[in-house]
């Protein structure tokens, strides 16, 4: 009886899984970071499955792995969720629906250049994807003040500064970031390691 | 049956060596596939990135399955698609895998906290990319501020608003945004 409810709750979650990296995945245009932010409101604000600082840094090893960055997300997700076969149904989700509209458009692409309701549709669309990253951004963005460490806090305004002016990559400043990380783990080290001493 | 290994392999190696996202992968796919095994021409591929960006998914995914379509049908465009996610699944499995073992690692934790701050930079410089697109129509580095869009911004501000006041999911309000936005521009005399 258990054992036949643990075999419901896992297809449960793996049906979840499914739904929502194919939904987000048939809606995100334009670049990976678009689809992240997505995914943070499904997974962390709607079901509640990890919590915001676990989506960054799932969000910092999707970016800094070579591929798609939605689908390294999905790969890293899906194993969180329920290892490999978590992983291959939550990347299933996420290729079907780019796959099944680009095999359509590839055959009537003249006609989809060409018609205006989805070219309106298409570029009015931005106004809302921007909203909710911004949505997103907001409570990140709070969640990071309210470490009250200067530190972070001036990372997250100069990595801004670099990526948005200054078009630095965004594989440089995770390097960088990561980095000033290992220094400031150094520098906490020593300092406990000196006052053990005294 | 050549082809069709021929494309497998070629998307392999780009979907091994695109690291930072969709428009790293244009420029290996263009050479694997214009110039390398000259499948398509300069033409038929710009049509591709045009394609590849107006619609959802990631761009690499959408141009594997755009060029292996066009090449092979159906089959090419699994096959192409596949090879692109053979290593990006390899190696974030693994990379997970070590995440998940170590994390709770306080020294790790402090390594990732000087990360996360970054990440939500990333996330909201592509934020401030995709407002200014919309709202100007143009790149960031070519926006001309008469073409400034009274349409777009209200309906950024109508979808912040509602996002920020009721939960709402992303993509009612993204669907949402663009039936509003076409019904305007369709019955309103607005040129777009």
């Amino acid at each position: 009886m258990n054992e036949k409810k643990k075999i419901e709750s896992v297809q449960k979650i793996l049906w979840q899984l499914f739904c929502a990296t194919f939904t987000l995945s048939a809606f995100t245009f334009g670049g990976g970071f678009v689809i992240v932010s997505l995914m943070k409101k499904k997974f962390v604000e709607e079901l509640m499955w990890f919590d915001e600082d676990e989506m960054l840094d799932i969000t910092a090893i999707a970016q800094s792995s070579p591929g798609p960055i939605p689908i390294n997300a999905s790969v890293i997700i899906g194993y969180r969720m329920h290892g490999v076969l978590g992983s291959f149904v939550a990347v299933l989700g996420t290729a079907i629906p780019p796959m099944v509209i680009i095999s359509i458009i590839s055959v009537f692409y003249e006609q989809f250049r060409a018609n205006r309701i989805i070219a309106t549709a298409l570029q009015v669309m931005r106004a809302g994807v921007a909203a909710v990253i911004f949505d997103v951004v907001m409570n990140l963005a709070k969640n990071v003040c309210a470490t009250r460490r200067i530190l972070y806090i001036a990372l997250m305004f100069i990595s801004f500064v670099a990526t948005f002016f200054f078009d630095v990559s965004a594989m440089l400043i995770i390097l960088s970031c990561l980095g000033i990380g290992i220094i400031d783990l150094l520098h906490n080290l020593y300092i406990e390691k000196r006052s053990a001493n005294s | 049956m050549n082809l069709i290994i021929k494309l497998f392999f070629s998307f392999i190696q780009v979907g091994l060596f695109s690291v930072g996202g969709g428009y790293a992968a244009i420029p290996l796919i263009q050479n694997q596939i214009v110039y390398t095994h000259q499948l398509m021409t300069m033409e038929e591929f710009t049509d591709l990135i045009t394609i590849a960006e107006m619609t959802p998914g990631p761009i690499s995914i959408n141009s594997a399955t755009f060029v292996g379509t066009r090449l092979a049908g159906i089959p090419g465009a699994i096959i192409c698609t596949v090879g692109c996610i053979i290593p990006a699944f390899i190696i974030c499995l693994t990379l997970a895998h070590f995440y998940y073992k170590y994390r709770s690692f306080s020294g790790v934790q402090t390594v990732l906290s000087a990360l996360r701050p970054a990440v939500v930079a990333l996330i909201a410089s592509a934020g401030m990319s995709i407002l200014l697109l919309g709202l100007f129509q143009a790149d960031k580095n070519s926006i001309v501020f008469s073409d400034f869009r009274i349409v777009e911004f209200l309906l950024f501000l109508g979808a912040f608003f509602i996002l920020r006041r009721f939960k709402v999911s992303a993509i009612k309000i993204i669907f949402g945004t663009g039936v509003v936005g076409t019904l305007i521009y369709t019955f309103l005399p607005i040129a777009l």
